[in-house]
């Protein structure tokens, strides 16, 4: 006896087989657009397609009802280069830093409107979030405001040429850690995890997720608009300019990120971690590595600097020893 | 009130033409499977498989007979060259696809389905076919298709050929190929049975074009083996369920399938053993593995590297062969004997050639085989050939796809019109594919019967098993409106107009906004976009 069985159709967009209640609004013929063609992204941008993937489905989580906060950084710059506006939903960008006080802000206005059911979605890049935005964001939480904040992580601040950011993976060359010394690249032992240190706010909702897996960054989305108060979402957005990677490998770069342990895709509640996404059998870190120009000096004439590599490969190993990424047997999220 | 920012107005960017930033642009492209190319009757099976996952039968049947006559016969019989190429294979296991297809097979017989009508046609022409194993058939049913009126004549009391007299019924029930031949001539094919076509000539007069189809019916006989317990694999597998009881051991001289058809039938007809003796070793045999498995299991036992000395008394006499370098074989002056009942011969069969003493200028090879150029025509004005007694690997699939393609040579010599020449469609080979799209998925196994008997070893799929099977299929090359492009464009430059069963099924490139990335091309599961040079 077989159960009814899709062995193609579960991780793609659509399912030409399955009720339409199963496919993702990204497969949807009349989806919101939110972020609308004529935007000047990179081609085979990842941060283009992750803002898409994101706001249409808080557009469809909230019917509608939702306004978007941008703080300074390539979405925004790209999106909104005067007179022309990519958004087809009510948007408003004010600076680099304080993307979360003006989301507090809106979403203050919409109470004293009487409108608070039209939420707020906060947004910016990694160096807006983790580095000068920190201050807002965390207050932002403590104060459990009702927005929602996405990061998209591109791992630099990518808008003013690559400059590395406290979300840069160790060892990646950007124009402040260039391929010189002893140690080329990102220093080991630098660097935060925004999406644990909102977790330890114990705000309502975290998670991580990946333009790799749109199925899980959907339901990631919905959830997160099913709560009140903060919530933060970390979004990993590959960046063909500033890793050094072919536009059309963006969400192989992705999926390896995710698959490596690299990038693990978790979500917490109430500052506990409620699910891990499980990968089967995890690829080496070389393999993630592999093809992004940043990394390169890892792979040198010499043959692959063994002792770097293995120290990536420890951080992703305790990411999958942290988050429990490796089901046990049978046990897949 | 002054504005306290600058305000811009919602999709002002669509005046911003992204496209002309492009250096390459994607492009909808079928390719043909990998399975495709290898049938020999040149199915699509990735078209019907597409419609059995959707659980379309009818169509996905119909599908089928676009080539082939006889999905029942050939998801039984047909050793699959389809599964050998499936990309599947290289992912976890090849897709069934013989069992979806006996699947369809059978329920249009259940369900009584029909060919397509021929059209009436004002230039129809009077076509003689000799022969009616698969490929004359096969050609009956093209021509017949195309409008023309089709007779054929047979010399057996039965029509199928091989597939009635060599196949044995435990892997194909004569009901079923019964069933698909009068579906057949209810085209309105003509079958003349009983007729022994002697003279060509006084044969073909009346009729505009002939296709010969005779098979390989004369069996290689040893020189100095003979006698009453000597026979030949095509004696005894002709009316195997109507023959009269075997005993003891029962030789098989040959490796090839119709060896080990010989082999279970005489197991069948109650041989206490089945040997089957070989002058290679046992890496040679020709026969299928799937064949030399299943003859395994059912305890026939192989005798390598034996050639037949001499048979009398009851008493092979062996000589014990010794494999040399470069495959070829020595004898090792040893011998052996093997105390037998019978001995059946499964050497090979000829073409006969009588058919064309007054045609000389008709080649054959010293086998029969008669030559034919690529539209399986001799050279006698009108006269084609094809399926066993043309050069070819000697399966149903290929005789069929003979047919095929001769009715087609013969519909263009007719009129007097040229054949169209196929378009060149690049293959989906595997590394055209993004896996990761795929879930492994483990294959369904055929359940299977009691061995002992002439009834059907193999039993046809369920619906659900023959669904969830359909569905393993990759479908490569062939867009499966997955939506994976029109969701991973960073510039929502493919647009959705499902109506046109155009490349893409009705998705289309906005060529104002694409930028040339390739994420659509490297995503898509089944390799159905191209990214091609723009040119500069
Ligand atoms: C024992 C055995 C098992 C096989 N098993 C398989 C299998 O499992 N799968 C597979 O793909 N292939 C199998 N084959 C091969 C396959 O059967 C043949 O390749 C196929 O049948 C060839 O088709 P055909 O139409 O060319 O010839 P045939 O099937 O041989 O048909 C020729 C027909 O022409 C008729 N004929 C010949 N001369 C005249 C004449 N002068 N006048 C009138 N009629 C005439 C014959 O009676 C016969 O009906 C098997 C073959 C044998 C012998
Ligand atoms: C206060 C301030 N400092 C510096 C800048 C210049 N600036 C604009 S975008 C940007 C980097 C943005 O990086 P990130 O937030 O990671 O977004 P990305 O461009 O990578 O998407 C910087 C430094 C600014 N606009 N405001
Ligand atoms: S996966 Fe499907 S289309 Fe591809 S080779 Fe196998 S059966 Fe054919
Ligand atoms: S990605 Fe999916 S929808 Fe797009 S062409 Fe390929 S199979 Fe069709
Ligand atoms: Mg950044």
């Amino acid at each position: 006896m077989h159960k009814e069985f899709y062995p193609k159709g579960v991780k793609t967009v659509g399912n030409r087989l399955r009720d339409p209640t199963f496919h993702t609004v990204q497969a949807q013929e009349n989806r919101p657009n939110a972020l609308t063609s004529g935007h000047r992204a990179c081609q085979g941008c990842g941060e283009a397609l992750g803002a898409r993937y994101v706001i249409d489905a808080a557009v469809r989580a909230t019917e509608g009802k939702v306004v978007v906060v941008n703080a300074t950084g390539c979405l925004e710059v790209f999106s909104s280069q005067s007179p022309e506006s990519a958004w087809q939903v009510p948007w408003v960008h004010s600076l680099f830093g304080n993307a979360a006080a003006v989301a507090t802000g809106v979403a203050a206005a919409m109470r004293a409107k009487g409108t608070p059911d039209i939420r707020v979605v906060a947004q910016g890049g990694d160096g807006g979030t983790t580095d000068i935005g920190f201050g807002a964001l965390s207050g932002m939480f403590e104060r459990a405001d009702d927005v929602l904040y996405v990061c998209y992580d591109n791992e630099a601040y990518m808008n003013t040429g690559v400059q590395r950011s406290s979300a840069t993976p160790p060892a990646a060359r950007t124009a402040t850690t260039p391929v010189a010394g002893q140690a080329p690249g990102n220093v080991f032992g630098t660097g935060k995890s925004v999406p644990k240190l909102a977790l330890a706010h114990g705000i309502a909702y975290v998670a991580t997720a990946s333009i790799a897996f749109l199925h899980d960054l959907e339901a990631k989305v919905f959830r997160a608009m099913s709560f009140h108060g903060a919530r933060y979402l970390h979004v990993h957005v590959p960046c063909p300019l500033g890793w050094g990677t072919q536009p059309e490998d963006t969400l192989v770069h992705a999926r390896n990120a995710v698959y490596s342990g690299m990038f693990p895709l978790f979500e917490g509640e109430y500052g506990h971690v409620t699910r891990a996404f499980h990968i089967e059998n995890p690829i080496p870190v070389e393999m993630y590595l592999k093809g992004q120009r940043r990394f390169a000096h890892l792979f040198g004439k010499d043959g692959p600097n063994a002792e770097r590599i293995q120290a990536l490969q420890a951080i992703a190993d305790a990411h999958i020893a942290t988050f429990g990424l490796v089901a046990p047997q049978g046990d897949h999220a | 009130m002054k504005p306290f920012a600058i305000t811009l107005d919602p999709s002002t960017s669509l005046q911003n033409h992204t496209g002309s930033w492009r250096m390459q642009r994607p492009v909808f492209r079928r390719l043909i499977s990998p399975c495709n190319k290898a049938c020999p009757a040149g199915e699509n099976i990735q078209a019907w498989l597409a419609l059995a996952e959707e659980r379309k039968f009818f169509e996905a049947w119909q599908e089928i007979v676009k080539n082939n006559p006889f999905p029942a016969c050939m998801g039984r019989a047909c050793y699959h060259f389809c599964e050998k190429a499936c990309n599947r294979a290289v992912f976890d296991e090849t897709v069934a696809i013989h069992c979806v297809e006996r699947f369809l097979g059978d329920k249009a017989i259940q369900e009584g389905w029909a060919y397509p009508a021929p059209p009436q046609r004002a230039d129809a022409q009077k076509v003689l076919v000799i022969g009616a194993g698969p490929s004359g058939l096969s050609a009956a049913y093209h021509l017949a298709l195309k409008g023309h009126h089709v007779t054929v004549l047979e010399r057996q009391a039965e029509a199928g050929g091989m597939m009635r007299y060599g196949i044995p019924s435990y892997r194909l029930e004569k009901e079923t190929l019964r069933a698909e031949i009068e579906r057949l001539l209810r085209l309105g094919v003509t079958l003349q049975l009983n007729t022994d076509v002697t003279d060509l000539a006084s044969a073909r007069q009346g009729f505009a074009a002939c296709y010969l189809a005779l098979g390989a019916w004369k069996p290689r006989q040893l020189k100095d083996v003979q006698g009453p317990d000597v026979m030949t694999a095509l004696d005894l597998l002709k009316e195997a369920q109507h023959a009269s009881p075997l005993s003891g051991c029962v030789a098989v001289y040959g490796g090839g399938n119709t060896a080990f058809d010989a082999a279970r039938t005489a197991k069948r007809l109650g041989a206490a053993r089945v040997v089957i003796v070989y002058r290679n070793t046992a890496e040679h045999f020709s026969a299928h593995a799937e064949e030399i498995a299943l003859a395994q299991q059912e305890n026939i036992e192989m005798l390598p590297l034996r050639v037949i000395r001499r048979f009398s008394e009851k008493t092979l006499e062996l000589d014990v062969m010794l494999p040399e370098k470069e495959g070829t074989l020595s004898p090792s002056g040893k011998t052996e004997k093997l105390a037998v009942t019978r001995l059946i011969l499964a050497i090979g069969q000829e073409v006969e050639t009588t058919l064309f003493k007054d045609l000389s200028h008709v080649t054959h090879a010293p086998d029969g085989t008669v030559s034919v150029d690529r539209h399986f025509a001799t050279s006698e004005p009108g006269l084609f050939a094809g399926g066993d007694m043309i050069p070819s690997s000697r399966t149903i699939t290929e005789a069929i796809g003979h047919g095929k393609n001769a009715a087609a040579a013969i519909d263009a010599y007719l009129s007097d019109s040229p054949l169209p020449t196929p378009d060149k469609i690049a293959t989906a080979t595997y590394d055209k594919l993004n896996t990761h799209y795929y879930e492994h998925a483990q294959k369904s196994e055929e359940q299977r019967s009691n061995a002992k008997t002439f009834h059907e070893v193999f039993k046809t799929f369920s619906e659900q098993e023959a669904v969830y099977e359909a569905r393993r299929c990759f479908s490569c090359g062939n867009c499966f409106m997955c939506d994976t492009c029109y969701g991973v464009c960073p510039d929502n430059a493919i647009c959705k107009h499902r109506t046109s069963n155009t490349p893409g099924n009705g998705l289309a490139f906005n060529y104002d906004y694409c930028k040339g990335c390739g994420l659509c091309a490297r995503e898509c599961p089944c390799g159905h976009i191209q990214m091609e040079q723009e040119e500069k």
